[in-house]
C-alpha cells in the first residue's frame, strides 16, 4: 500500500542564475511551512533543496525540483541538464569540489554540499549520465514514520 | 547574551530588525562559506560572515540562525537588507574583523557550534 499524497509541487530552477540562486528553496520552505510540517524535518528539507538547487545553479544549464509530500515522507527530486558527474563516489566525498572562484566567492563551492544534503536525508541517491545531466533524489521519513 | 549587549560590545550598526534586538544567544557561527553555516548551525545561533550577498540572507533563513552580523564594515545591497527584513531576521554590520570579533565573544562565554 503506497501512503497519501498530501502535494505534490514542480518548479523550474534556471542554470546560472546567481541571483535567483535559493529561490524556490525558499519557496518550498512556505510551503512546507503551511503544511504543517514539523521544524526540524522542514529544515534538514530546505537545506537538502538549497544545496541542491545551488548545485543546478553553478553546473547546470537548467533543472526542475519535484516536491512529494506523503502523509509517511517527504520527497524531493531533483533533475537537471547539465554536465553530469563523472565519478559520483568521488563527488560525494567532503571537500571534492570543480567549482570556480567566482563561486567561492559566493560563499559556495567548498565540497560540503552533497555529503551535508545525504547527512540529512534518510535516503540519498544520486544518478547522472555525462553530458546530459544529474538526478538526486532525497527522502526524508517524518515523525511516526521514522 | 542578549543580541543588543553584542550590538555594543562590537560596535555594530542595525541595518535590519531593530526592534528584534532582545533574542537570546548563545551559540554562534562564523564563516564566509555557506555550505559550512548549512553544515554546522543547528538553528538559532548568531551568524558572522563577510559575504553579502543575496545568497547570505538565504543561507541564514535556511539555517534557521537568529541574526547576521557583517564584519570588516562591509555593506550588503538595499536589496540585500530589504530581503533579511522581509525573512524578520536582524542584521547588523560591525567594523571589526572576523578574529576580533570572535575573540570578545568567546570570551564573554558564547560558544562555537560543531
Ligand atoms: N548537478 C550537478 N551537475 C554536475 N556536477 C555536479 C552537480 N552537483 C555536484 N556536482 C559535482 O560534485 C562536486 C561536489 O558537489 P558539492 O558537494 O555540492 O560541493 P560544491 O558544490 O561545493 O563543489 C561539485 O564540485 C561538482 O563537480
Ligand atoms: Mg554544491
Amino acid at each position: 500500500m503506497t501512503a497519501m499524497e498530501l502535494l505534490r509541487e514542480c518548479y523550474e530552477i534556471q542554470g546560472k542564475n546567481f541571483d535567483k540562486a535559493g529561490e524556490v528553496s525558499g519557496e518550498i520552505k512556505v510551503v512546507l511551512r503551511d503544511l504543517g510540517i514539523d521544524a526540524a524535518h522542514l529544515r534538514r528539507l530546505v537545506i537538502v533543496a538549497f544545496e541542491a538547487e545551488m548545485n543546478v545553479v553553478m553546473y547546470a544549464q537548467r533543472g526542475t525540483m519535484t516536491l512529494i509530500v506523503t502523509e509517511e515522507d517527504i520527497n524531493l527530486e531533483t533533475t537537471d541538464e547539465g554536465p553530469g558527474i563523472p565519478d559520483i563516489e568521488l563527488a560525494l566525498q567532503e571537500g571534492y569540489s570543480t567549482a570556480s572562484d567566482e563561486m567561492r566567492e559566493m560563499g559556495f563551492g567548498f565540497g560540503m554540499g552533497l555529503p551535508n544534503m545525504k547527512k540529512n536525508s534518510d535516503e540519498f541517491r544520486i544518478e547522472s549520465n555525462v553530458g546530459k545531466g544529474t538526478s538526486v533524489f532525497s527522502k526524508i521519513r517524518l515523525p511516526a514514520h521514522e | 547574551m542578549k543580541l543588543s549587549e553584542i550590538k555594543e560590545l562590537l560596535q555594530c550598526e542595525v541595518l535590519a530588525g531593530e526592534d528584534d534586538l532582545s533574542v537570546d544567544i548563545q551559540q554562534v557561527v562564523a564563516s564566509d562559506g555557506m555550505s559550512e553555516i548549512l553544515a554546522f548551525a543547528k538553528s538559532r545561533e548568531l551568524m558572522i560572515t563577510g559575504l553579502t550577498n543575496i545568497q547570505s540572507i538565504r543561507t541564514a533563513d535556511v539555517a534557521g540562525v537568529s541574526a547576521v552580523i557583517y564584519c570588516r564594515g562591509k555593506r550588503p545591497d538595499k536589496k540585500v537588507i530589504d530581503f533579511a527584513k522581509q525573512k524578520q531576521i536582524p542584521v547588523l554590520v560591525t567594523p571589526m574583523v572576523m578574529f576580533d570579533i570572535c575573540g570578545i565573544l568567546f570570551n564573554r562565554g558564547l560558544k562555537g557550534v560543531s
